[in-house]
């Protein structure tokens, strides 16, 4: 080998970096999103949407929620069971949905999403 | 071979990589095929791609570098009132650091292209060398974009996840597009680099087909490499922005993989398979493809030695040691000879026999 030294430390920092996630992981419990639902949501038994439609998809429906209901005044949705919801964060998401810390933020943190909710809303307080 | 097979060739060749996760998931579906693409062929591709890399890095280790080769663009180091660059030039280790850093993170040399125009004048055509940054700038877009898009991709692959990660996120999605007219369509955040990258990439494809001279050195092997990465965008855009997955299953998955206790959680759409699959290729096919320039720059040598040949006695690395017979020892062994021939000798006989009385 020739510069065999500059080559070999060349070859470890790439194989350190492209190894870096088995390294960081390593040792760690695999710890899971566990979202919860309050009784008022488990009582609701459906959301608004599909749970697959809801999982992937919920902050394309708050986007356009919040498009229609601040540009257009448009406030009801049928949702997909039929049923006429009144389109808002605050009284229709939120009535269910009250715990953010074991709801909204077990997927969040987990993938680290930060959508700007609360730059505008107010954060719900939980009760213990 | 011509351009036209070649761009079928490879397009074919990424149909079918495509089509092989989506029927085997899509269609035949099964734990089976879901442990096949999601556990096996990921981990034999980290494999390959690793020991790959290793391998062909040793082997160009292992050829000699004879000389120093002073192809630059500067004046070498000679005498004070000579103006020198210390940097396209360099005499020591600290430029040719310098040039190495240009090379990789700017990539110097592509600056420099130029393109051969004739200007017609009302003397006739003159000859006239066109600076050519389009290239240069589509390949730093499209490095840094990659490079961007994958270390975003970090936050599924470790947790918990790294500030370097978040700050990633928002420099990168800082245009918040969600409040564009169009309803629902620009969530989650979109990525500047998501497009940079696709636009970047078929710039260097269309580029590859429309100057016909690098058309008519393009080979398969130019355009499969444009055509998986272009896959792999577009999968890994229609997977955000449209054909959504569940992301927290993905995480689960790839973060089961670096621990080596993998498992695949249920409910991970087909799309997803399609764009790991074609990860899988890329990396697969990486060690043994022009995409080890990745590793080759650095080997590049005009670019990584320094220019010292003037004043720094190289030896040639493949230099057997080579057996000497001097003009003395030649004289000693034929002077009779030389002096019955007739042919001037250096030391007469009298001389060494009388040197040979005195020791």
């Amino acid at each position: 080998m020739y510069d065999g030294g500059k080559i070999i430390v060349g070859l470890l920092i790439c194989l350190g970096f492209f190894l870096s996630p088995f390294f960081y992981n390593a040792g760690k419990a695999a710890k899971v999103p566990n979202p919860q639902l309050t009784e008022i949501a488990k009582e609701a038994q459906t959301c608004v949407m599909s749970k697959d439609y809801m999982t992937t998809s919920h902050f394309t429906l708050l986007d356009k929620w919040r498009n229609t209901v601040v540009r257009d005044g448009e406030r009801y949705f049928k949702g997909e069971n039929g049923k006429i919801y009144y389109k808002s964060l605050q009284m229709t998401c939120l009535k269910c949905h009250a715990n953010k810390s074991k709801f909204c933020d077990q997927c969040h943190n987990y993938m680290d999403v930060n959508p700007y909710c609360w730059d505008c809303h107010i954060e719900p307080k939980e009760s213990e | 071979m011509n351009f036209i097979i070649s761009i079928l060739f490879s397009g074919i060749a990424v149909s079918v990589i495509v089509l092989i996760p989506w029927i085997c998931i899509g269609a035949i579906d099964g734990a089976f095929m879901r442990s096949l693409f999601g556990i096996i062929i990921p981990y034999a591709a980290i494999a390959t791609f690793l020991i790959g890399i290793v391998v062909r890095v040793i082997s160009w280790s292992r050829s000699p570098v004879p000389f120093r080769i002073p192809t630059t663009a500067g004046q070498e180091w000679s005498f004070p009132w000579i103006k020198s660059n210390p940097i396209d030039n360099p005499k020591g280790m600290g430029g040719v650091i310098l040039r190495m850093i240009f090379e990789v993170l700017l990539f110097r040399s592509l600056f420099r292209n130029t393109r051969l125009e004739y200007l017609n004048d009302e003397n006739g055509p003159k000859i006239n060398y066109e600076w050519e940054k389009w290239l240069w700038l589509a390949a730093l877009a499209f490095h840094y974009s990659f490079l961007v898009i994958f270390l975003r991709h970090f936050r599924f692959f470790l947790d918990p996840i790294p500030g370097f990660v978040h700050v990633l996120e928002s420099l990168d999605g800082f245009m918040q597009l969600g409040i564009i007219p169009f309803n629902g369509f620009g969530m989650p955040g979109v990525y500047i680099t998501d497009g940079l990258l696709l636009a970047a990439v078929t710039y260097l494809f269309v580029r590859r087909i429309y100057i016909h001279q690098v058309r008519y050195i393009s080979l398969p092997a130019d355009y499969f490499p444009l055509f998986i990465i272009l896959g792999l965008g577009l999968t890994g855009v229609l997977m955000r922005y449209a054909i959504r997955v569940d992301i927290t299953a993905v995480k689960e998955l790839s973060i089961s993989l670096f621990q080596f206790s993998p498992k695949v959680p249920d409910g991970i759409g087909v799309i997803f398979f399609i764009h790991l699959f074609l990860l899988c290729v890329l990396i697969a096919y990486f060690p043994f493809s022009k995409l080890m320039h990745m590793a080759g720059i650095f080997l590049s040598p005009t670019r990584n030695m320094a220019n010292n040949n003037r004043f720094k006695r190289h030896v040639n690395p493949w230099n057997y040691p080579v057996k000497f017979h001097t003009y003395a020892a030649y004289e000693d062994e034929f002077r009779e000879k030389m002096i019955e021939a007739g042919i001037p000798v250096d030391k007469g006989v009298e001389a060494t026999s009388e040197s040979g009385k005195k020791e």
